[in-house]
């Protein structure tokens, strides 16, 4: 297996285990290019790339910058906010739009779930997702499952758990799909109103005991509460569910095992995990951050290479 | 129709005569590193980083370079580019570089390791040795420093180097 099974990143669903570890190793030599003195390489210099953005973002929009100019991409950047989306335009004719001016790839953020599979259809450009609604965000998924290789090794038959609001989170669900594939036992832990119903028909363990999931398993995704997507009231107080869901110093060392913590962020600080555990070396988080470009360069590489 | 035209013997041979130029030139080595490139070259440069350790006792700085992000065929190619795994644990500035592969034919992977080298930073030198030189087919201004065995051959004909326990033999392959 010397290529991607397909043109898009559309979601992790999509893709065979074959392509992720493809794009893990091809990873690890961006990984090493990011730690030379100059981080650059002309791989993609003839390739152009729009960043459209529909949703806020920050991190992932300046990891996948970051990548595009690493791998010596025309970089062009797009956000709703500023474009002719606020006079009615559809998704259709602004991303043609953008074709027009002969870009060969797609970066997205929608909010709307299958945002891409619909312009897939529609469009003659490699489309990667970077998250689509409460849908999928494959990238931070292939980054989290790259970060846990590289601190623990091959991920089958490792247990992790993912906490919070799964409901909302399409961190999430792209990281279910990637740790099953990778032959991970994964759980998911949160207040019911948090958890979709039916979730364990894919194949998932459920638990709404926080210090249960942490004895279980080799590794805890943090998931961020999104105080943005809440109007309505899915637990009484923030208090509340940080005194139930949320991981402190004491509890950490409260466990058998030492356990490895991740989290996507931005982090609420004292919410899903106090500082402390933030920064302790349990805590892999900036690591996720660093191979979120490195993951990136490789997905971008490897799309561009289909032509 | 598939002949030899180097066998082990002789194949040993030239890495022995090819330490001895490489000394010539470059004494004990003390500022001196050799970097073979990724995939075919790298046992090449393993057997002559061997033979000078067992003819001069020479511990030569080493290094193998993977030349795939600087490629000028990527998206114009059906072949998939994927990378190999670079090792280079010493620092190229101010260094003389000796660039080690196989074979030298369009000279294009040369001149991806010479961009490549440029991001580890600015070597005193940088000079070429090759086991095979396919003279006639060369696409940019570039020649060895360093010849294993000069060869004539067709655009069509195919030079393998085939390995085996650090022994070497070379075929050519005629009308395939």
């Amino acid at each position: 297996m010397s290529q991607l099974s397909s043109k898009h990143l559309l979601g992790i669903k999509d893709i065979t285990l074959a392509d992720i570890k493809l794009i893990f190793q091809t990873a690890d030599n961006f990984k090493e290019v990011l730690n030379r003195p100059i981080k650059k390489v002309p791989s993609l210099r003839d390739v152009t790339v729009a960043n459209v953005f529909f949703e806020n973002s920050t991190r992932t929009k300046i990891s996948f910058e970051l990548a595009e100019k690493r791998l010596s991409a025309d970089v062009v950047n797009f956000s709703s906010a500023s474009s002719s989306v606020k006079k009615g335009e559809t998704l259709i004719d602004t991303v043609n739009n953008i074709l027009a001016m002969k870009v060969d790839m797609v970066v997205m953020r929608h909010p709307a779930p299958g945002a891409h599979q619909f312009l897939s259809r529609h469009i003659n450009a490699n489309i990667i997702n970077a998250g689509d609604g409460t849908h999928e965000h494959p990238t931070q998924a292939l980054l989290d499952a790259f970060s846990l290789r590289e601190k623990m090794g091959d991920l089958n038959g490792k247990k992790i758990v993912i906490v919070g609001d799964i409901l909302h989170s399409r961190v999430a669900l792209s990281n279910i799909y990637c740790l099953q594939k990778l032959g991970a036992r994964v759980r998911v832990c949160g207040p019911p109103t948090l958890l979709p119903k039916h979730i364990e028909s894919l194949g998932v363990e459920v638990s709404h005991n926080l210090k249960d999931s942490l004895q279980w398993c080799d590794a805890a995704n943090m998931l961020r509460i999104q105080l943005e997507r809440q109007e309505d009231k899915f637990f009484p107080s923030l208090r509340e569910y940080s005194l139930q869901y949320g991981v402190s110093l004491p509890l950490l060392q409260s466990l058998q095992n030492e356990i490895v913590l991740m989290h996507p962020g931005p982090i609420n600080r004292g919410v899903e995990i106090t500082s402390e555990v933030a920064d302790s070396k349990q805590s892999i988080i900036l690591d996720q951050v660093e191979n979120g470009v490195a993951i990136r360069m490789a997905v971008l590489y490897l799309l561009a290479a289909r032509t | 129709m598939k002949r030899i035209i180097l066998n082990y013997e002789q194949v040993d041979l030239i890495i022995t005569r090819l330490c001895h130029q490489l000394v010539e030139n470059h004494e004990d080595f003390s500022n001196t590193a050799l970097l073979a490139l990724q995939p075919r070259g790298i046992l090449f440069g393993r057997a002559i980083q061997q033979k000078l350790k067992a003819l001069f006792s020479i511990d030569a700085t080493y290094g193998e370079l993977d030349t795939t992000f600087h490629r000028d065929d990527f998206r114009r190619t059906d072949k998939p580019l994927i990378p190999n795994k670079i090792n280079i644990d010493f620092n190229i500035e101010k260094k003389r570089i000796i660039i080690i592969d196989d074979v030298l034919y369009t000279g294009r992977s040369i001149r991806a390791a010479l961009d490549a080298i440029n991001d580890y930073g600015r070597p005193n030198s940088v000079e070429l040795a090759t086991l095979i030189n396919r003279k006639y087919r060369r696409e940019v201004p570039i020649q060895p420093d360093y010849v294993g065995e000069q060869i004539d051959s067709r655009a069509d004909d195919y030079v393998k180097v085939e390995w085996e326990n650090s022994q070497c033999k070379v075929w050519i392959i005629t009308d395939k």
